[in-house]
């Protein structure tokens, strides 16, 4: 008792603070326990193995004692498909980026603008995500097949001499995946602007309106400013969908002809469980970890660092 | 799943009357045609013993199947038998403790002296225990000839290499492509290994692949491989098929002159109704050496606790090499037997060659058997480049090839 009071003398502030911020919440704070032992463990814990790893020497089984620094790194960019694989990602990442989002605002703004029969509309674009990425893949390899699809039509129609075979040739087959990745993915970017262009408050229109301001200014000088926390969300969905891109390439080309549309996660895939060199694909995974990163801590840090209130 | 074993367990035990008999889960990727009735005699000769074959097949090519089957075994979740090829795929696996040492019953059935070539009981041996049983030899050094192209070219079918290469402008001149290809980078390997055992010879091919001499990779020698694939890489320009049988099939209808394929593409001429020397024309080694590479298919067995499905193990073992066993499995697959000293009467012209070649002793590893799935991958990924991008000089394609033995293990 008199001890209490003694410390409760000397200074009030912290006895009465500190068990309070620590229990504050308890129920809250044990509910999410297994979430923070979740990304403890199967996140952080996950990625760091992987790294370490990928300075190993580990081929069918993970080896942790046969250390060789970088060499896997060394092996990584002195490979030619891993170089392609790249630049595939980053012409395949770029497009797709300002293609879904361009074609998506379009879809919204022009769904926006009340037209009859929206909901169908709606439906008919939004229907290919419901498509898994193998289906899309292997859809529009016919589509795409020089025999029996665009190009087959087209000459039997008398253009004897029309060629589009994005597939077959080396030099445009990601364009030919990046097709088939935007006809996929744009629909859902539409909806989810869509969603954002209905939170936009009516008033805001009837005000640009009233000013004599073109739609198309409004738009693009007003409602998409206002819209930034949907493009952020869109942004976040679009890029995730880009770094994993694996599928469609396995059901269009399987990388092929040649090399020529290779993608990173196919070659973290392959040289992990196909040939047997997990060393070579923690190394490529790390890689790819790595240039997410690139990307996104110095976004958060614009996003969240200067407005953190406390 | 440990309740449902132990009412297996349970169940089997009520059951079992006299003998021991256990119920095998064996993995496997032969799921075409012939391939599937293949395996069934497998089956029908286990369950004749008492036990009983439960069917695990992997649809999909050996590249889909292994990553789950070897996923199981280390998971722990192994099947009791699997197919794998032999070689050094299952390598670690083996050093890893996870195989059943079949030693004992190779001893007691003297495979030593019955499995022919001796390379393929050497593949499944590490630290002189042997792990695996071979079923089967698949070689890779084969070129199929259309005779219909040919005829319709109005030129002989070719005898050689060399004949194929300068047949090619008078095929062309006809409409027809020379070589088929399919665009897979295995197939792209394969066909350079061939290539590279015809131009090359097979000493060359065992200085680079068994040596792993990269300096005999990076030699004068070995240019003259890489400039006759780039030769045929031209020929085989107009063949846009992705699958080997598509390539196949091409020859069949008489559209391409030739494809370098192994004798697996002998089954889709059957199928077709082909007749071998009268539709079609087989050349192993090219018609340049007669050889063959000594591939194959082996059956791997899973440690397991139990005594008594590892006595059934043993007894599976014993009979994938039984006389009886194999003549039925391998006419069906069109593949040639591992043991030497059993009759094959009713093989065809085409296995009747790969027979003699066999027993005459010209044989040499396969690329699974001297190569690790590393360095495979590896030049499947060179390969498949190489020919389909015609700017890839071959002397840049040889360079980096001589990187890759160089750093081969």
């Amino acid at each position: 008792m008199a001890v209490t009071d003694g410390a409760q003398v000397v200074s009030p502030r912290t006895t009465s603070k500190r068990p309070n911020r620590l229990f504050k919440n308890m129920t809250a704070k044990l509910a999410s326990i297994p979430m923070i032992f979740t990304a403890l463990v199967v996140f952080i814990g996950c990625t760091i193995w992987t790294i370490y790893h990928s300075f190993t020497k580990s081929k069918l089984l993970p080896a942790p004692d046969k250390w060789v620094g970088l060499d896997q790194y060394e092996r990584l960019w002195s490979t030619r498909r891993w170089l392609v694989s790249i630049e595939n990602l980053a012409i395949y990442g770029i497009c797709s980026l300002v293609l879904s989002l361009v074609i998506g605002f379009t879809l919204a703004a022009l769904l926006d603008r009340k037209i009859r029969g929206e909901g169908v509309f709606r439906t008919i674009f939004l229907y290919p995500f419901a498509l898994s990425f193998i289906v899309t893949g292997l859809v529009w390899q016919w589509i795409l097949n020089p025999q029996f699809g665009i190009q087959g039509v087209i000459q039997k129609w008398g253009w004897e001499g029309f060629t589009f075979d994005p597939l077959n040739n080396a030099d445009i087959v990601i364009y030919g995946i990046l097709i088939a990745g935007i006809w996929q993915g744009s629909g859902f970017i539409m909806v989810i602007l869509l969603a954002g262009l209905r939170g936009i408050d009516e008033d805001i229109w009837k005000a640009s309106r009233v000013e004599g301001i073109p739609v198309w200014k409004t738009y693009i000088f007003i409602i998409i400013p206002m819209m930034r926390p949907i493009f952020v969300t869109a942004l976040v969905l679009i890029a995730a969908g880009i770094i994993k891109v694996y599928d469609l390439v396995v059901a269009q080309t399987s990388g092929g002809p040649g090399i020529a549309s290779e993608v990173p996660a196919k070659y973290v895939i392959e040289k992990m469980f196909q040939a047997q060199n997990l060393g070579q694909g923690f190394a490529a995974s790390t890689m790819m970890l790595l240039s997410v990163l690139v990307v996104l801590i110095p976004w958060a840090y614009l996003e969240f660092g200067g407005k953190r209130r406390d | 799943m440990n309740f449902y074993k132990a009412t297996t367990a349970a169940v089997a035990f009520c059951a079992a009357g006299a003998v021991s008999a256990a119920e095998l889960e064996v993995t496997h990727w032969w799921t075409s045609g012939g391939e599937a009735a293949a395996v069934a005699e497998f089956a029908k000769a286990f369950d004749a013993t008492g036990n009983t074959w439960v069917d695990g097949a992997i649809a999909g090519s050996g590249g889909t199947a292994r990553p789950i089957i070897v996923s199981r075994i280390i998971g722990g979740d192994p099947m009791h038998a699997t197919q794998l090829n032999h070689g050094r795929q299952a390598e670690e696996l083996i050093e890893a403790g996870l195989m059943l040492d079949l030693t004992d019953v190779a001893t007691a059935e003297g495979w030593k002296d019955i499995v022919n070539p001796g390379s393929l009981l050497d593949s499944c041996t590490v630290d002189g225990k042997i792990y695996c049983a071979p079923v089967n030899i698949h070689s890779w050094q084969w070129i199929w000839l259309s005779h219909q192209a040919y005829a319709d070219a109005g030129i002989d079918v070719p005898s050689n290499w060399d004949e194929f290469v300068a047949s090619a402008p008078a095929l062309e001149a006809a409409g027809k492509i020379p070589l088929a290809m399919g665009q897979q980078a295995w197939q792209s390997s394969g066909a350079f290994g061939v290539i590279n055992v015809a131009v090359g010879g097979p000493d060359l091919w065992n200085k680079i692949n068994v040596n792993k001499d990269a300096e005999a990779a990076a030699g004068p020698e070995m240019a003259k491989v890489f400039e006759a694939a780039a030769a045929a890489r031209a020929m085989a320009a107009n063949s846009k098929v992705q699958d080997w049988n598509q390539a196949t099939n091409l020859v069949i209808t008489g559209q391409a002159g030739g494809q370098v394929m192994g004798d697996w593409a002998q089954g889709e001429f059957q199928v077709a109704g082909q007749v071998a020397g009268q539709d079609y024309t087989c050349l192993p080694g090219l018609g340049v050496n007669e050889i063959i590479s000594t591939g194959g298919d082996a059956f791997y067995f899973p440690k397991q606790d139990d005594p008594e499905i590892e006595a059934a193990q043993k007894e599976l073992a014993k009979l994938l090499l039984s006389p009886e066993v194999q003549v039925n499995f391998n006419l069906k697959k069109g593949s040639l037997p591992v043991r030497g000293d059993i009759d094959l009467a009713s093989a065809n012209d085409c296995m009747k060659k790969g027979l003699e070649i066999l027993a005459s002793g010209n044989i040499l590893q396969s690329g699974d058997q001297v190569l690790s799935a590393d360095t495979s991958g590896q030049i499947e990924d060179l390969m498949v480049e190489f020919w389909n991008d015609p700017s890839y000089s071959a002397a840049d394609a040889q360079a980096k090839y001589a990187e890759i033995i160089a750093e081969a293990d």
